[in-house]
């Protein structure tokens, strides 16, 4: 059994959960992996101070697609604020998975542009903490 | 390692056979490149990444470690004993690396690496040269570093850049530069002479003819090229031909520009300062002979003695030679990946129409995972976009795999990359 290619990666990452686009939305972002090329985009939908739903989209490795799609069900329902302050401990947390300093971009890219999506800021995360 | 060797007997040194003594085909050099000794968590390293840069072999390590211990100094104006050796060996690699390809050394110029080059003339040539209503042309499959220094001359001249298209087989069309020049504002063609993602090796002699019938001047990154075919500037006759060391079996920090004299001497200098200069008054200077006009400050000494050992050793080997090993491993390459189901190929599809690089993609897999995957069995391979955006949106992909020849790789390698193809399909259940 590979240690990083684990059965539920590889699922999430065949079988993206919340995939796609979102009509109509209230937030979006869009970013890209500089070093890879890859491209993510997150549509958000709220429901008063609520995710009520979101969807991701774009193109990447096996580890960026499978951290967006496990992300997204723990994110949607979260409250706003909350989802605003997650950092990458909880994503990597989440994935479970031993990522190195050059695969933690890929992981995190999702959180990079949900974050962007709440809170406008697209410059998380911020030099020093992305471990590259 | 006692006394350092004189130019001549590193020269000869390198020479792992003697002339005239034809070396086995395929070749198998690899007891020459210590790195190729190291293992990757208990595995035998494939080194498959030499487009990237290329792996040493022992008699650069040794050169550039003789010049540090026993002939360091400043070059070129002291003249106690090591700055003349230091001098001598610093322009006597000028002088082989100029033979290596057909160049000159006065029109040799040493500049850090293939980018600088390029800037270089898109910097003293370009701002000279270049104004409203001018077009510069280059191709969709440049690397970056022959497309970001022609965007920005031409956004500060007011010029235009435009680009050859690249077919779907990963090929120029003659055609489409004649209409090009045709046009009759072209007034530079940049073009790689083989490229680092899709392998193509271009007709650049008769790009280069049609560019100058048209008065245009033309740039030719040989970047891939001088590293696995042979070269000829002056066969050629591009007006510029760039290219770098360490891709060449040569040390990180050197690069060469050979130009046509006339141009050179009509052009301003790039960067100022020491070495570059005659005479240096209170409000003005004048500048030195070529190539040291362009040379400013202290040049990369021992990465000349590096890059000159490494010529010396291809020399040794013969660039016909490398050439049909490395076309052999990249036949044998594309007939092993044709077996891989979801597995495509990029660029030519005849392995005479291209260098020693096969890029691809697996359909299922991304490129980043094709590598790590490979990484664990001490498969090297690059994975993304090979600095050559606009050519990754022309194909339609976002990134690919890459796997790339030195003349160190032997038939094994593409096995061991093959497999660990197989292997990582089945990992992603394909």
């Amino acid at each position: 059994m590979d240690d990083l290619y684990r059965d539920f990666i590889l699922e999430h990452y065949k079988r993206p959960r919340n995939f796609g686009e979102l009509e109509p939305r209230d937030l979006e972002a869009h970013d890209y992996n500089p070093l890879c090329g890859d491209e993510m985009g997150v549509h958000i939908r709220l429901d008063g101070d609520r995710i009520a739903a979101l969807r991701f989209h774009g193109h990447g490795c096996a580890i960026s697609q499978a951290a967006a799609s496990i992300a997204s069900e723990e994110l949607i329902g979260m409250r706003r604020q909350e989802a605003a302050g997650l950092d990458a401990d909880w994503m990597l947390e989440l994935l479970g998975i031993p990522i190195s300093a050059t695969r933690r971009k890929c992981a995190l890219l999702n959180l990079k542009v949900m974050r962007g999506a709440l809170t406008g800021d697209a410059s998380w995360p911020p030099e020093g903490d992305d471990g590259a | 390692m006692t006394a350092g060797p004189s130019i001549a007997s590193a020269r000869a040194e390198a020479a792992p056979a003697g002339p005239g003594a034809p070396l086995p085909v395929p070749l198998d050099i690899r007891g020459d490149f210590p790195i190729l000794a190291r293992e990757i968590d208990g595995r035998r390293l494939v080194y498959l990444d030499s487009a990237a840069t290329s792996q040493k072999p022992e008699s650069v390590i040794a050169a550039i470690d003789d010049y540090y211990r026993a002939h360091n100094a400043n070059i070129h104006r002291g003249v106690y004993t090591l700055a003349q050796e230091a001098t001598d060996l610093f322009e006597g690699a000028r002088q082989r690396v100029a033979a290596f390809v057909g160049g000159e050394p006065a029109t040799t110029i040493f500049t850090r690496n293939a980018t600088e080059a390029i800037n270089l003339v898109a910097y003293s040539w370009g701002r000279t040269h270049l104004g409203p209503g001018d077009a510069v042309l280059i191709t969709q499959m440049e690397h970056h570093s022959n497309i970001v220094p022609w965007q920005l001359l031409c956004a500060e001249r007011g010029a235009e850049l435009r680009y050859l298209e690249v077919s779907d087989s990963g090929q120029l069309s003659l055609a489409q530069l004649e209409s090009e020049l045709a046009r009759g504002d072209v007034r530079l063609v940049a073009v790689a002479h083989v490229s680092n993602v899709l392998g193509t090796i271009n007709p650049i002699a008769e790009i280069v003819a049609r560019a100058r019938a048209a008065g245009a001047v033309s740039l030719i990154d040989g970047s891939q090229a001088v590293p696995q075919l042979t070269v000829d500037v002056s066969a050629v006759g591009a007006d510029f031909y760039a290219w770098t060391g360490h891709k060449a079996l040569g040390p990180t920090g050197i690069g060469v520009l050979q130009g046509r004299a006339e141009l050179l001497e009509a052009m301003p200098p790039f960067l100022a300062g020491g070495d570059m200069i005659a005479s240096v008054d209170f409000q003005s200077s004048t500048w030195n002979e070529l190539p040291w006009k362009f040379e400013a400050g202290t040049s990369m000494i021992a990465e000349a003695v590096g890059l000159g050992a490494a010529v010396d050793y291809l020399t040794g080997l013969g660039m016909e030679r490398v050439r049909a090993h490395e076309r052999a491993l990249v036949a044998e390459t594309l007939e092993r990946l044709a077996g891989l189901p979801d597995l495509r190929v990029l660029g030519p599809a005849d392995a005479d129409a291209r260098g020693g690089v096969v890029s691809f993609v697996i359909e299922g897999i991304h490129p980043h995972d094709i590598a790590e995957l490979l990484n664990r069995q001490g498969v090297s391979i690059r994975a993304g976009h090979h600095c050559a955006m606009p050519l990754m949106r022309r194909l339609g992909v976002p990134a690919t795999a890459r796997a790339s020849f030195g003349p160190y790789n032997v038939s094994a390698d593409v096995d061991a990359l093959a497999d660990a193809l197989a292997g990582a399909r089945r990992t992603f259940e394909l």
